[in-house]
């Protein structure tokens, strides 16, 4: 949740786990396309859905829809309510809360929230 | 009140004779006060089927089956345990038993008798009158008759110039026979128009190419030496050359169920009733509707006041104190559309009140014909209009009382200085709105303010009105919304908590400004809120349709994955392929009219067979292959394009499929080539964005195989051309089209669906399909009509340039991806890993195929504790 600088050389990166160094390079900043998100494969099997705002703030999540269970948040569309960024489902357009993971029509569910960064 | 029942113990029993639709309303009647429960309530039917429209009987020629007129819910019937006899009239009546004895030999015993027998048409006693080709115009039966004589004949003629007259020859011509109309009065509709209404109705009936002989008689119908009619001879000596005969002159009661039990009749007939509809003679027995002479002395040919009897039977019966129903009389008020024509008469008409004043406006040049009757002191009497009614709502309630604004100019047409456009909320609280099932506006406005209705479908639930004739559908629009702005609600109709506007006021942003991005649109007139921000998932599709569908007009980039555009679209969209359940995508190539060789067949198999794809047959006449994963599908494409396929459009908001019977070619009763039309018209809208889909279907001829009529636009072939039907729909609330325009020659045809398309696109709400647009704009089909076929707003022009132009730019967008690095490389289920497939996306075998192989998917929910504090580890 980085606010990224518009040049194209930088690197997206996960954290993968509480400790310190462990990030994991993705792609290039310039592949995403603000308001659209990617999937990424993590070594352990994960998945992780990246988006980009129009402000260029970066944000992952997990990329299974924990209500139906395929792997497409990645290919939600993105809005803001009430202030707050979020990725509606394909599936079934449940929204989840990208800076929390929660899903905003089921407070009982949620996805995990990655922290993402740019690096050149 | 009621006749108790001898001291039996047994149930007592309602016996209804005749099951018309004033009968029909009867039960429903007799069930809304609780008496279908407490009674054994035996119906006796003559005709073969229960309670059909017979108001729209002619609409059978239209495309409507038996079926589709059936006012009779089986479910109500068995619900309400009514025994119901069709094809089994009564015989005879035994009042001292009380008994009636049915044409079967049935025998039923009452306590109660309703009589709805309704009426018989009046053939006049003219030499051969029941020679072979000579018809009457009443009973579905009556209408199949002279649908099967008229195919081996060219001419017909219909004796009688007033309403069913009028509706039965422009069947005759639409059957596409040379008709003649031949009225003994001097003007046609004697009954509802005066002679300038009559000459303005004239003028246009004779232009539409039938043939019309006032102010003489038949003497004698001619017969060739078979019996068969060759003409007629009429009273001014001249003779009528014609293979068939309607008689349409009048109705008369149906007593003589009523005349051989001894129940007084009327001098001219008609049962001889009471102010509660019991007959004069007998308290055990009622009659109702046509067949009944009201206390007043007059026999009611028209449905309302026969529901309105109905009711105050059914209360007499159930001797309910709080509803003291009578019926002393009933307003005879019409308003019609008869081949095509609007006609309405309301109160005295004809100005039979003394020292009354007319105010008349007549322009013979376009039709039109409106009469105000006032009387002395300023009230509104009655009037009569031809060509427009569109004021009968308003006038019909006014009438009565002395209208808020002068007469002249509720009659004058828009537009001509003084006309003024009076609201119905000038109307007092009493003023009858729905005449057919008598509710007043103080009802109306009670079902918004009391009940909560906010939509006018919600009103029609609660208080009945606009659920017969549909004439009062517009006022009723207007009192809710009026309604609703009184009471201070609020109705934010803004697309999103983005957008403040409507879809149609932002269409009407992009198409006036040329606003060709989504980010422009939003920064400039979007909420303050929302200004600069990201939007939403609701408008975000919704914008990326508008800017689509005017792409080439407003200057943006006709694919829809360029630029901006990429980031708006729903995933279907954004791949091109539609998801299904498991992150996988299906693939619908397009098959126009669904018409396909054997070599693309071989083809389609071949790159199912060889991406291991489930195929399947889909409704829309082509063929779905399932499975494909996103990096996949770029590669099938490849094959496709290469074979001549196109992009079918499965997965937008835009132009499905055009089905298509056989037609012509190939069938024995095709009268036209179904399939060539079908797929011109899937070539010509073959990419056009739109708020929701659309699918369409041509049939060769009205067996109707390829059901166009449950389709957003519907072509069925006739003798001299093309049907239109608009606002089909199947799914989960089916509904029938609505005829737009009859026997269109193909370029008339591809005019009006360019117009109504383009209308539609520009003033529905999103994901809103063309059956609930047309049920919500106000003034619903016939504005639609009025729009793009009399070109009311004169956008025609304009709706027609829109769509040759993107006739003229669509591309195949498939095609232009595969050659597009950029779009491609968006193809991947992992950015970064691009040639590993989605391990989530996998199959299991089932019949010889392949399905989702769910239990990769069954993960499961987490509590969202667990997701929270473990989220790193899983």
């Amino acid at each position: 949740m980085t606010l990224a600088p518009e040049t194209t050389d930088l690197k997206i990166q996960l954290r993968l786990s509480d400790s310190l160094d462990d990030w994991f390079t993705v792609c290039d900043l310039s592949v995403l396309l603000p308001g659209r998100g990617v999937a990424a494969l993590l070594p352990d099997g994960r998945q992780a859905a990246i988006f980009r705002d129009r402000a260029g703030t970066l944000y992952a999540i997990d990329n299974r829809d924990p209500f139906g269970g395929a792997a497409v948040l990645s290919r939600g569309l993105t809005g803001t309510h009430q202030g707050r960024p979020y990725v509606a489902s394909p599936l079934l357009k449940q929204r989840f809360d990208l800076e929390s993971g929660r899903c905003l029509d089921d407070e009982t569910v949620a996805v995990t929230v990655y922290e993402v960064r740019t690096a050149a | 009140m009621t006749a108790t029942p001898e001291a039996t113990e047994a149930t007592p029993t309602i016996v209804l004779v005749g099951h018309g639709m004033v009968g029909q309303r009867f039960l429903e009647a007799l069930a809304d006060r609780g008496l279908t429960a407490a009674h054994r309530v035996v119906v006796l039917c003559e005709e073969p089927r229960p309670a059909y429209d017979r108001v729209a009987l002619t609409s059978y020629f239209s495309g409507k089956t038996p079926e589709d007129l059936s006012m009779t819910d089986m479910a109500f019937i068995e619900k309400e345990g009514i025994e119901l006899y069709v094809g089994d009239p009564a015989e005879t009546i035994d009042r001292e038993a009380k008994r009636v004895t049915a044409r079967s030999g049935m025998v039923v015993d009452y306590d109660i008798l309703v009589l709805a027998t309704g009426s018989y048409p009046f053939v006049p006693p003219v030499p051969n009158k029941d020679a072979k080709g000579c018809f009457v115009y009443r009973t579905i039966e009556d209408l199949l008759a002279i649908e099967e004589y008229a195919s081996t004949r060219t001419t017909g003629a219909v004796v009688g110039g007033g309403l069913l007259g009028l509706e039965a020859a422009g069947a005759l011509k639409g059957l596409g026979l040379t008709s003649h109309i031949v009225e003994f009065a001097p003007r046609l509709m004697p009954v509802q128009v005066d002679d300038g209404g009559g000459a303005a109705l004239l003028r246009t009936i004779q232009e539409m190419g039938l043939a019309v002989h006032t102010g003489v008689g038949t003497q004698e119908i001619v017969v060739d030496a078979d019996g068969a009619v060759t003409g007629m001879k009429l009273s001014d000596g001249s003779e009528l050359a014609t293979e068939l005969v309607v008689f349409s002159a009048g109705v008369r009661p149906r007593d003589q169920l009523a005349r051989d039990c001894g129940l007084s009749v009327g001098e001219r007939g008609g049962i001889a009733v009471d102010d509660q509809c019991r007959t004069v003679n007998d308290p055990h027995v009622f009659a109702i509707g046509e067949c009944a002479l009201a206390s007043d002395g007059r026999v009611y040919g028209l449905v309302a006041p026969g529901y309105e009897q109905a009711e105050t039977a059914a209360a007499t019966i159930a001797a309910d104190e709080a509803e003291q129903l009578s019926f002393t009389g009933a307003d005879l008020s019409t308003k019609l559309k008869l081949l095509g024509v609007d006609v309405a008469s309301f109160g005295d008409a004809h100005g039979a009140t003394a020292d009354c004043l007319d105010v008349v406006y007549s322009d013979s040049r376009s039709g039109l014909y409106k009469k105000l009757v006032i009387g002395r002191d300023g009230t509104l009497l009655g009037g009569i209009l031809v060509g427009d009614a569109e004021a009968y709502g308003t006038l019909k309630a006014f009438t009565g009382s002395v209208p808020p604004v002068s007469p002249e100019s509720l009659v004058l047409p828009a537009g001509a200085g003084e006309s003024v456009q009076l609201g119905p909320s000038a109307l007092p609280d009493d003023a009858i709105i729905c005449s057919c099932n008598n509710v007043r506006k103080g009802t109306i406005r009670g079902a918004v303010t009391e009940h909560n209705c906010t939509t006018v479908p919600e009103v029609k639930k609660c208080t009945k009105a606009g659920t017969t004739c549909g004439s009062c559908v517009k006022v009723l629009g207007q009192l809710v919304t009026a309604e609703l702005e009184a009471s201070g609600v609020v109705v934010d109709k803004g697309l999103c908590g983005c957008f403040s506007q409507t879809r149609e006021e932002l269409y009407e942003i992009v198409l006036a400004l040329r606003v060709n991005t989504y980010q422009d649109l939003l920064d400039r007139y979007g909420r303050d809120s929302a200004k600069g921000g990201d939007g939403c998932d609701i408008c975000k599709p919704a914008v990326a349709s508008i800017i689509a569908s005017l792409a080439p007009t407003i200057g943006a980039s006709v694919h829809v994955l360029d630029g901006e555009q990429a980031a708006l679209q729903e995933t279907n969209d954004h791949f091109l392929a539609n998801l299904q359940k498991n992150g996988s995508y299906s693939v619908v190539p397009r098959i126009p009219g669904g018409e396909i060789t054997p070599e693309g067949l071989i083809v389609i198999g071949e790159i199912a067979r060889d991406f291991g794809l489930y195929t399947k047959i889909t409704g829309g006449q082509r063929i779905d292959m399932f499975g494909a994963r996103v990096e996949q599908l770029p590669l099938i494409w490849t094959r496709l394009v290469d074979a001549g396929f196109e992009s079918g459009h499965a997965y937008g908001k835009s132009l499905r499929t055009v089905k298509s019977c056989v037609g012509q070619t190939w069938c024995r009763y095709g009268v036209q080539d179904s399939v060539r039309m079908a797929i011109d018209l899937e070539l010509r809208y073959r990419g056009l964005r739109s708020p929701h889909k659309l699918k369409s279907a041509v049939s060769g001829c009205a067996r109707e195989c390829a059901e166009a009529q449950s389709k957003d636009f519907g072509i069925i072939a006739t003798s001299g051309g093309w049907n239109l039907y608009v606002g089909g729909n199947g799914g989960a609330t089916p509904r029938h089209a609505d005829l737009l325009a009859q026997d269109l020659n193909d370029a008339e045809l591809i005019k009006l669906i360019d117009r109504f398309l383009m209308f539609y696109i520009r003033t529905a709400d999103r994901l809103e399909r063309t059956s609930t647009w047309l049920e919500r704009i106000p003034g619903g089909l016939e504005h639609v009509r009025d729009v793009v076929v009399e070109d009311s707003l004169g956008i025609c022009e304009e709706l027609e340039s829109l769509m040759t132009s993107h006739v003229a730019h669509y591309r195949d967008e498939w095609a232009d991806t595969i050659n597009d690095p950029e779009k491609l490389a968006r193809f991947v289920s992992f950015v970064n890993a691009p040639d590993t497939p989605d391990p989530v996306v996998g199959f299991v075998p089932e019949r010889d195929q392949i399905k989702p192989d769910l239990p990769l998917l069954s993960i499961g929910l987490r509590p969202a504790e667990d997701v929270l504090e473990g989220s790193a580890q899983r």
